[in-house]
C-alpha cells in the first residue's frame, strides 16, 4: 500500500466532512430556530417564504459558480439583476410596452450584454482579474440602471404586466388525496430546481461544463490542450449575465417595483453561498448543490434573525461573519489539501 | 598516561566527533500505515561531496526533510559532529549547521539579494534597526567565496538568472555557518555553462571543509563531482561506496534492484514521407531563420544548452506563439496557427517541459486530463459520452502503466513518473502523427524513462514522427534518429545517426558555437 493511497483515504474523510459541512450546520440552524420560535419558524408560510427569499440569491449564485470555478469572480451581477428589473420598468413606463414576450426577453438580454461585455473586456484587453472588469462594470451598471429610470423608484401594482411578474410572484399548492401537502409553494423556486438541474448536467456532462473546471484548474495547460481559454470564459461571463437577468425578472415579481438601490447584498450573498457550497477562490472547485445549500443556509440565517426581529444592522454583521467564515473554511480546506499532497509525494 | 591521553582525545572529540560530520543511525519515518524510511543510516565526513541517488518514491525526500527538521522520525538518532540533536522543526536544524538547498528555490522574487540571504534572521545594531552595513558585508564576503563577486546584493533577487539565485541561497547557508549543505537535485533548472560553476562552487565548498550532500538523479554529474555515493530503495539503505569503485551500470543495478539490459531501448527504424517543414521561422529575440524537415517513422532531436531557442520553436510551430516570420508545412500543406487547437486539428500533439504549469490540470481527475485533448470528440448528442471516456482512460491507465488507484483520482495525488504518463496518454488519445516532445523524461526515474521510451518506439512503428527536445545528450544519443543542434536561436547543425559527428563531442561543439569540420 502506497503512501498516495493512504493519504487519499485521510483526505477522503475530511472531504467528506467539508462536505456535510454546510448541511449539519443547516440542520442545527433548523433545530435552534425551531426551539427559539416556536410556531413561527416551522411553520408552512414561513418555509415558504424562506424558498421565496431563496430563489433569487440561488439563481445569482448559479452564474457567480461558474465565474469562481474559473477562479474568478463577479461583481456585477447584484447591478446587473437591478438593471434587468430597470429595464422591465422603463420599457412599462416609458414605452407603454406591457407583454412579457418582450419584457422578459429584453430584460435578460440587456444582462447578457453586460455579461458578455464583461468577458470580452477580460479576455481581450488582457485585464490582470476579473475583479477589475466586472467591479468597473458594477458601477457602470448602476449608473445605466440610474440614468433610464432618472433615479426614480418605477412601481409595477397594476400596471398591466402581471404576466411578466407571475414567475417571481406566483405560488401554488400541492394537495395529494385532499391532504394538503404544501401550500404557497414558489414557483422560482421551481424555476431554480429546474435551472440547477441544467446546470448540474451542463457541468458535469458536456465539454464545455469540464473544460470551465479545466479552464479554471490551469488556463496554460487547457489552452495548450486546445481549450479556447478565452472563449470559454466570455462564455461564463455571459452566462453570468444571463443568470443575473433571469433573476432580475424574478425580482421585478417579488419587489412590485424597480428600485437602483436595492443590491446592495446580491454580489456577496451570491459569492457566499457558492464558497459555503464548496467553490474556491482558487478556482477548479465548486459544485451547483453545494450552491444551493449555501443559498438556503444564508436565507435561512436571514430568516431566523428576521424572526428575532433583529434589524438590518444586526442581520449584515451575522451574515458577514458568515462569509468571513466560509472564506476561513475554503482556505483551511486548501491548506489541507496542499498538505495531503506533499505528504503523497514523500 | 595512557588514561590522560584518551581523556584529553575525548575531550577535544577526536573519537566520535570528528570522524563524521552528520550522522544518521537506524532512523526510521513513518506516516499513517506507511513507513518511509527504514532503518536509514548514513555517515557523512566533513568536507566530503557525498552523492545520494534513488528511484522518485526511494525516501531521498523523507531523508533530507528529516536532516532539516521537516519531519520528526519515530526512531533513530541524528548525530551533528558527535554530538545527539533531536530537530523538532527546520530552525533547530539550521542552527545545528544543516541547510538545504531545495530544488524549487526558496527566494523571494520582490526582495535584494541581502535580504533572501539574511531572511529570518534578525541582525540589529544598538539602535534596534536592522544593521544593513553588516549584512551587507557578509553577504558579499559569502558570495566572494563562491567566486560570485559579480552579483550586486543590493540587487532584486528577481532579476537575476536561476544559477545566479542558487547562489544567492548557497550563500545564505554559509553565513548561517552551515557545516553540511544538502542540494536537491541543483542542475535540474540549470544551462550546461551554470551547471560547470555550480560545480566548481561545490568544490570551493569543500575546501572551506563545508560537507555536501548531492542528490541529483545526473549519474554523469555524480562521477564528476563525488566521493562517495549512497543509494537508496525503498526506503531503505542499499549501499554506501567510494565511487571510484563504481560504475554506472552499477549504480542503476542498485537504484532500481534489477539489471537495465538497455537504458535506451533503441529500435531500428526506417524514414517516410515527410511531414513537417518549417523554413526560416523567426521570432525577434528569440529564434532566428529556423528550417529543417521532419519525417515519419524517426525522432528528430532537438539538442543545444538551456536558452538555446528550442522550446521556443516547439511553441511557435504548434501555435502557441506566434512567429513573426517564417513558412510551416504539415503534411505538404502550407499552414498558419493561430491557436493550439488548430495545431491538434492537424494532427500534432505538444508536451510540455512544464508538466504541472502546462502539461496538466492538477486539481482534475487522471480521465478528465487523459481527453483533455480531444474532449469533443467523446461526445453523445450535446452531452458526454462518460462510459466511452471511462473505456479509454482505462485502457490507457494500463496501457502506460499509469499508477493510480482509480482513474477518477485527482492527478495531484500522483507521482511524478505518472503524472509524466497521464501528460503522454493526452497526446496519445488525441491521435497526432506529430508529436512535438520537450524534455519527455525530466524529473522523471530510471524505471519510467525506460517506460517513456518504450512508448515513443511504440509511436514510431505506427509511423508516427517524433520531435524531441532534450537536454540530456546520453537520451539524444540513444534515442534519437537525428539530432538538430541549436544555439541562440538558430540551427547550428544538423546530424543524422550514421554520421560520424553524431556524438558527444561534435554535438557539444556545435551547442557551444564551435565548428565541426
Amino acid at each position: 500500500m502506497t503512501t498516495a493511497t493512504i493519504n487519499k483515504r485521510k483526505s477522503n474523510v475530511g472531504d467528506f466532512i467539508m462536505r456535510i459541512a454546510p448541511l449539519t450546520v443547516l440542520a442545527i440552524l433548523y433545530i435552534l430556530f425551531s426551539v427559539m420560535h416556536p410556531g413561527r419558524f416551522m411553520t408552512m408560510a414561513n418555509q415558504m417564504n424562506v424558498l421565496k427569499q431563496t430563489a433569487v440569491n440561488c439563481l445569482i449564485g448559479s452564474g457567480m459558480l461558474l465565474a469562481l470555478i474559473t477562479a474568478g469572480i463577479d461583481l456585477s451581477v447584484g447591478y446587473n439583476a437591478i438593471l434587468a428589473t430597470c429595464t422591465i420598468g422603463v420599457l412599462m413606463q416609458n414605452f407603454g410596452i406591457t407583454s412579457a414576450w418582450i419584457l422578459i426577453p429584453a430584460a435578460i438580454l440587456v444582462s447578457v450584454l453586460a455579461g458578455f461585455l464583461n468577458g470580452t473586456l477580460l479576455t481581450r484587453l488582457d485585464l490582470p482579474h476579473p475583479f477589475v472588469s466586472t467591479l468597473g462594470m458594477k458601477n457602470v451598471l448602476w449608473g445605466v440602471a440610474l440614468l433610464i429610470t432618472s433615479s426614480r423608484t418605477i412601481g409595477f401594482t397594476n400596471k398591466g404586466i402581471d404576466s411578466t411578474l407571475w414567475i417571481g410572484r406566483a405560488t401554488f399548492d400541492v394537495n395529494i388525496f385532499g391532504f394538503q401537502l404544501l401550500r404557497g409553494f414558489p414557483v422560482s423556486f421551481i424555476l431554480v430546481l429546474v435551472v440547477y438541474l441544467i446546470f448540474h448536467v451542463f457541468l458535469n456532462h458536456t465539454a464545455l461544463g469540464r473544460q470551465i473546471y479545466c479552464v479554471g484548474g490551469n488556463p496554460e495547460a487547457a489552452r495548450l490542450s486546445g481549450i479556447r481559454s478565452k472563449n470559454v470564459l466570455t462564455i461564463v461571463y455571459s452566462i453570468s449575465g444571463l443568470m443575473a437577468g433571469i433573476a432580475g425578472v424574478v425580482l421585478a415579481g417579488r419587489l412590485n417595483t424597480a428600485n437602483t438601490a436595492s443590491a446592495a447584498t446580491y454580489d456577496t450573498d451570491a459569492i457566499a453561498a457558492c464558497i459555503i457550497g464548496g467553490a474556491s477562490f482558487r478556482g477548479g472547485k465548486g459544485t451547483i448543490w453545494g450552491t444551493l445549500l449555501g443559498a438556503l443556509l444564508i436565507s435561512t440565517i436571514r430568516n431566523g434573525l428576521n424572526l428575532f426581529s433583529a434589524g438590518n444592522d444586526i442581520q449584515y454583521i451575522v451574515i458577514g461573519s458568515v462569509i468571513i467564515l466560509a472564506v476561513t473554511i475554503d482556505v483551511t480546506r486548501n491548506k489541507l489539501e496542499a498538505r495531503a499532497r506533499k505528504l503523497a509525494t514523500v | 598516561m595512557r588514561e590522560r591521553l584518551l581523556a584529553a582525545f575525548v575531550k577535544r572529540g577526536v573519537f566520535v566527533a570528528e570522524q563524521y560530520v552528520v550522522e544518521l543511525k537506524h532512523v526510521t519515518k513513518k506516516f499513517p500505515g506507511v513507513v518511509a524510511m527504514r532503518d536509514m543510516h548514513i555517515q557523512i565526513k566533513p568536507g566530503e561531496i557525498h552523492g545520494l541517488v534513488g528511484e522518485n518514491g526511494a525516501g531521498k525526500s523523507t531523508l533530507i526533510k528529516v536532516l532539516t527538521g521537516v519531519h520528526i522520525p519515530e526512531e533513530g538518532e541524528i548525530y551533528v559532529e558527535g554530538k545527539r540533536h533531536i530537530f523538532k522543526n527546520p530552525v533547530q536544524a539550521r542552527e545545528a549547521g544543516i541547510a538545504c538547498v531545495y530544488q524549487e528555490l526558496n527566494i523571494v522574487k520582490m526582495l535584494s539579494v541581502v535580504d533572501n540571504v539574511f531572511m529570518g534572521r534578525k541582525v540589529t545594531n544598538k539602535f534596534g534597526l536592522l544593521d544593513y552595513g553588516y549584512m551587507h558585508e557578509e553577504t558579499k564576503k559569502a558570495l566572494a567565496a563562491l567566486g560570485q563577486t559579480g552579483i550586486d546584493t543590493r540587487m532584486e533577487c528577481g532579476k537575476l538568472g536561476v544559477g545566479q539565485q542558487q547562489m544567492v541561497e548557497i550563500a545564505k547557508a554559509i553565513t548561517q555557518n552551515a557545516k553540511l549543505i544538502i542540494m536537491d537535485e541543483p542542475t535540474s533548472s540549470l544551462g550546461e555553462q551554470e551547471v560547470q560553476q555550480l560545480m566548481d562552487t561545490v568544490r570551493r565548498l569543500k575546501d572551506r571543509g563545508i560537507a555536501i550532500l548531492f542528490v541529483s538523479h545526473k549519474l554523469e554529474e555524480l562521477f564528476e563531482l563525488c566521493e562517495r555515493v549512497t543509494v537508496m530503495r525503498d526506503g531503505e539503505h542499499i549501499l554506501t561506496r567510494d565511487i571510484a569503485d563504481m560504475n554506472e551500470d552499477m549504480l542503476i543495478e542498485a537504484m532500481v534492484g534489477r539489471t537495465l539490459d538497455n537504458q535506451y531501448p533503441k529500435i531500428p527504424t526506417t524514414r517516410g514521407e515527410q511531414v513537417l517543414k518549417v523554413e526560416h521561422l523567426s521570432q525577434i529575440g528569440v529564434i532566428k531563420d529556423v528550417s529543417f524537415e521532419a519525417y515519419a517513422g524517426e525522432i528528430l532531436a532537438f539538442a543545444g544548452l538551456v536558452g538555446a531557442g528550442r522550446t521556443e520553436t516547439m511553441r511557435a510551430i504548434f501555435g502557441a506563439e506566434k512567429p513573426d516570420s517564417g513558412k510551416i508545412t504539415v503534411k505538404g500543406k502550407e499552414v498558419e496557427f493561430r491557436h493550439p487547437e488548430e495545431a491538434i486539428d492537424s494532427g500534432m500533439a505538444f508536451l510540455t517541459e512544464d508538466r504541472k504549469g502546462q502539461g496538466l490540470v492538477l486539481s482534475e481527475s487522471v480521465k478528465t486530463n487523459l481527453v483533455l485533448a480531444n474532449m469533443k470528440r467523446y461526445r453523445k448528442g450535446p452531452l458526454l459520452d462518460h462510459a466511452r471516456i471511462n473505456d479509454v482512460s482505462q485502457k490507457n491507465v494500463s496501457a502506460l502503466r499509469i499508477k493510480t488507484p482509480t482513474i477518477q483520482e485527482v492527478v495531484a495525488q500522483l507521482s511524478g513518473g505518472n503524472q509524466q504518463k497521464v501528460v503522454i496518454g493526452k497526446w496519445i488519445n488525441s491521435d497526432a502523427d506529430i508529436y512535438l516532445f520537450d524534455e519527455p523524461t525530466r524529473g522523471i526515474d530510471v524505471g519510467a524513462k525506460i517506460e517513456v521510451y518504450n512508448v515513443m518506439n511504440r509511436l514510431l512503428k505506427e509511423g508516427k514522427c517524433i520531435i524531441m527536445v532534450s537536454s540530456e545528450l546520453p537520451e539524444v544519443l540513444g534515442m534519437a534518429d537525428r539530432v538538430i543542434v541549436m544555439r541562440g536561436g538558430s540551427v547550428m547543425a544538423d546530424i543524422p545517426r550514421e554520421s560520424p559527428h553524431f556524438n558527444q563531442n561534435d554535438i557539444m561543439k556545435a551547442a557551444w558555437g564551435g565548428e565541426i569540420e
